[in-house]
C-alpha cells in the first residue's frame, strides 16, 4: 500500500477483536459512532457501516475461516480532509488482490462475492495488501467535505 | 435480529427485525430451512420493513433462499426495504430477481 501522505491525524480510534461474527456489528457501529461526529450525511454512514462489515467479515470468513482463531484489528483515522478505516487481519490473505476485488469472485453459493463491490461503491477509495499465510489490509477511505468557514485562527490585525 | 414467522395455508411470512449480517444470516438460514425441508410451505413472503441494516451476507443468505424455493417450485418475494436497504439491494442487482413489494397484502397477491 501506497502510504500517502494524508496530513496529521486528528483522531483514532483502534479495536482488537476475535473473529467471530458477533464482532462485526460491533466493529461497525463503532466506526459509525466515530464517524457521526463529523460532517458527513446519515448516508455516508449507512455507506461507511457496509463497507467495514464486509471488510470484517471478510477477514474472519476468509482470513480465517470462519473460525475463532485470530485477531482482527480496525482502526478509525480522521485527518483533516478524509476518514480513513484500515481492517486488518492476520490469517491465510489473498493470492491474487486484483481477481478477488472483482464482483462474483466467491465460490461459495450462501455468498454473492460483492464484498469489495460494496466497498468500492461506498467508499472513495479502497487499497488492499495481501501476502498469503501473512495477511490482509483493507484501507478505506471517505472523503470530508472542507467545512464551509474556516475555522482556523485569523492573524491578529496589527 | 428478531424473526417472526406466520404460516398462512402454504405461505409463510417471514418478518425480520434488527441487523442482517453473518451473524445473523445464520438464524436467517436455519428459520427458513426449517420450515422448507419438510415441504409444508410453497412461498415465502420476506418482510424486511424493520431490516435496519444489511450487507452481501445478508444478501447471499437471500438470494440462496430464493434459488433454494425456486427448485421447489415456490416463490420467494420481498416486502418493504428502508432507503438504505433498498439501495444495498438495487447495488446488488437483487431487485432484478426477486420482486419487492410495499406491504404484505400486494406481495400475497404478487404470489398468486
Amino acid at each position: 500500500m501506497t502510504v500517502k501522505d494524508r496530513g496529521e491525524i486528528i483522531n483514532y480510534v483502534q479495536l482488537e477483536f476475535l473473529s467471530v461474527p458477533e464482532n462485526v456489528s460491533l466493529s461497525r457501529v463503532v466506526v459509525a459512532s466515530f464517524a457521526a461526529q463529523l460532517d458527513l450525511t446519515l448516508n455516508d454512514l449507512e455507506e461507511i457501516k457496509v463497507a467495514v462489515s464486509e471488510a470484517v467479515s471478510n477477514s474472519i470468513i476468509h482470513g480465517y475461516n470462519n473460525k475463532p482463531v485470530g485477531k482482527v484489528y480496525v482502526t478509525v483515522m480522521r485527518y483533516e480532509k478524509e476518514l480513513v478505516i484500515i481492517v486488518k487481519d492476520e490469517g491465510v490473505g489473498i493470492k491474487d488482490v486484483k481477481k478477488a476485488m472483482e464482483a462474483a469472485y466467491s465460490t461459495d453459493p450462501e455468498r454473492m462475492g460483492l464484498g469489495f463491490v460494496f466497498m468500492k461503491s461506498f467508499m472513495d477509495e479502497v487499497n488492499v495488501v495481501s501476502e498469503p499465510g501473512k495477511g490482509t489490509t483493507v484501507e478505506l477511505v471517505k472523503k470530508l467535505e472542507l467545512p464551509k468557514k474556516t475555522t482556523g485562527k485569523q492573524a491578529p490585525k496589527e | 435480529m428478531k424473526i417472526q414467522v406466520e404460516k398462512l395455508k402454504d405461505t409463510l411470512f417471514l418478518r425480520l427485525k434488527g441487523e442482517f449480517d453473518m451473524l445473523t444470516a445464520d438464524e436467517f438460514r436455519s428459520a427458513v430451512d426449517d420450515h422448507f425441508d419438510g415441504k409444508r410451505v410453497k412461498n415465502l413472503i420476506l418482510d424486511i420493513s424493520k431490516v435496519s441494516f444489511i450487507d452481501s451476507s445478508g444478501l447471499g443468505a437471500i438470494l440462496a433462499r430464493y434459488k433454494k424455493i425456486k427448485q421447489l417450485n415456490g416463490n420467494m418475494v420481498i416486502v418493504g426495504a428502508k432507503p438504505q436497504v433498498k439501495r444495498v439491494l438495487e447495488l446488488s442487482g437483487v431487485v432484478k430477481i426477486i420482486e419487492v413489494y410495499d406491504d404484505e397484502k400486494s406481495a400475497l397477491m404478487g404470489l398468486l
